[in-house]
């Protein structure tokens, strides 16, 4: 069967890498809004706490044979901790700078990092087995599909739409939106703001990780794995608008799939179509297609 | 000129109260206490220090040094959450309503921090014009609107001393009507409360005390009954 001219199976498989990378821009994108929308900073140690994420679970399992599922759990917590740690000794002495302050050094942390994972580990990639439980694939008629990328799909929705209704619906979203705004003001109605700011950087960074674990049985974990990614999120971010939580999740989801359809129809553009949204949706909508202007 | 509130039925005592935005030093000493239940009003000309002196207490300024006590308990070393925590309930001049909450997420953001606090119904009671806009996008309310929910926000929460900036500012005369309505009641609820305020007929029959403020200093303290005899010199030095 073919669609447009091209195998079903083909698009189908196109179309299942772009939802899938989507899946990884969606829940990246999503830390960073978070982490922008309340701290101001673009964290651009992101990368590397998705690094950390993937690294941490292979480390769990070839040292320690914690398996993934304890792993999937366990390495967003301890990486978030981390990324409580940072906050606390590090980023707070820079809130009231202007934001190129907490990228230079977040961009320093995430060569820190990098560094030390590259000196330890090497470049070259280490593998880490797909679980059991979620081995193998089933036919859709048109393609096959393998089952743990079907898991990515549905474990980063279930992330992204928990944290949209989160931020959303409950009374702590309510504070993180609030917070957004006027975070002054919010401490002068009694909520403890710097705690709010700490919470939402370890969230974010979280967020990071549970990627990085999710990523592990499909990519290769090496220390430049975040690095590769994370220029193509930040370009997700600006198209969705800064600090858009929304605008994450659907542009992220969004992109990936154009990219895997350009894959498909103009190979050669896949890799900078992205950056070609980018710079279209900057001259026509300097927010972002999600963003306030 | 008048006589400050006895010590014990003192909620308020600001003691020798400098703040600094970086280098720039805007209240230089001031001393005001207010007693439980009264209604004081801040007068002076634009700049004269009366936000800042709000702000101070909240300590959402630069610096401050001096001493706020609040019910004979020094706070100024606290940090801003804390004060809403001891009771103080703050309505900013620019009303700072969230625009990506709701009129009642708006109404419910803070946490209460005692008990006593009005209660949804009793604040639907006094401001129905909320009620009927709960669900919309909190500034998409028109500026009184905007103004009652800024007020409301506080009355939920069990505060006992409120800060009200400038609450007037920019309103149709029947929504001030309103507000002076509800300043009285608030009044007859035992509420303490410090009144910012630009138009001086609105405070003038509210407080029992005006502070006038120049150049981040109180230059005069004028109660209510002194107020007749006083009003020249108001006119004169407010520029009304």
């Amino acid at each position: 069967m073919e669609i447009f001219g091209i195998p079903s199976a083909l698009l189908g498989s196109q179309l299942l890498i772009g939802l899938i990378n989507g899946s990884f821009y969606a829940i990246l994108s999503l830390g960073l809004a978070i982490i922008f929308g309340l701290l101001n900073i673009i964290n651009f140690a992101h990368g590397a706490q998705y690094m950390m994420g993937a690294f941490i679970a292979w480390l769990a399992l070839t040292k320690f044979g914690i398996n993934y599922w304890v792993a999937l759990i366990a390495t967003p917590i301890i990486v978030g901790a981390f990324g409580v740690f940072l906050e606390r000794t590090m980023l707070r002495k820079l809130y009231k700078l202007d934001h190129l302050y907490g990228l230079l050094l977040t961009f320093g942390i995430a060569l820190i990092i990098e560094g030390i994972f590259r000196d330890q580990f090497g470049i070259s990639g280490q593998s880490y087995d797909v679980p059991e439980l979620l081995a193998g694939g089933v036919s859709l008629g048109f393609m096959f599909l393998p089952i743990y990328r079907g898991w990515i799909i549905v474990a980063a929705l279930t992330v992204c739409f928990g944290t949209w209704f989160m931020i959303e619906k409950t009374k702590l979203g309510a504070y993180l939106r609030a917070g957004t705004e006027n975070p002054q003001m919010v401490q002068a109605l009694g909520i403890n703001v710097p705690l709010l700011i700490t919470f939402t950087y370890g969230y974010g960074v979280a967020l990071a990780a549970f990627a990085g674990v999710l990523a592990a049985p499909v990519f290769q974990v090496n220390p430049l794995m975040g690095s590769h990614l994370i220029i193509v999120v930040f370009a997700v971010v600006v198209i969705g608008g800064m600090g858009s939580i929304m605008g994450s999740i659907v542009t992220g989801l969004g992109l990936g799939l154009i990219e895997g359809l350009t894959k498909v129809f103009y190979p050669e553009a896949s890799s900078v179509i992205v950056f070609v949204i980018m710079v279209i949706v900057l001259l026509v909508r300097p927010a972002g297609l999600f963003g306030r202007t | 000129m008048s006589t400050p509130a006895s010590p014990n039925r003192e909620m308020l005592r600001i003691t020798d109260l400098h703040a600094y935005y970086g280098e720039s030093h805007i209240l230089h000493g001031i001393d005001l206490r207010i007693g439980r239940g009264e209604c004081a009003t801040l007068l002076g000309r634009n700049g004269s220090g009366r936000t800042t002196t709000l702000k101070s207490i909240l300590g959402l300024v630069g610096r401050r040094t001096g001493s706020i006590m609040l019910n004979g308990k020094e706070i100024i070393a606290e940090p801003t959450h804390r004060m809403a925590r001891h009771g103080i309930g703050y309505v900013p001049e620019e009303r700072a309503i969230f625009a990506s909450l709701s009129a009642e997420e708006n109404l419910m953001l803070p946490p209460q921090v005692a008990s006593g606090g009005m209660s949804i119904a009793e604040i639907y009671e006094m401001f129905p014009n909320l009620a009927e806009r709960r669900s919309s996008p909190g500034t998409k309310l028109s500026g009184g609107e905007q103004q009652m929910l800024a007020m409301a926000r506080v009355l939920r929460t069990g505060a006992k001393l409120l800060l009200l900036d400038e609450i007037t500012e920019g309103l149709a005369p029947v929504i001030v009507k309103k507000l002076g309505e509800v300043i009285t009641e608030l009044k007859t609820r035992g509420f303490t409360i410090v009144l910012v305020e630009q138009n001086f007929r609105f405070a003038a029959p509210l407080a029992d005390r005006h502070y006038v403020l120049e150049h981040g200093e109180i230059i005069a303290t004028i109660s209510r009954e002194e107020l007749p005899e006083k009003m020249d010199w108001l006119h004169q030095t407010l520029g009304v």
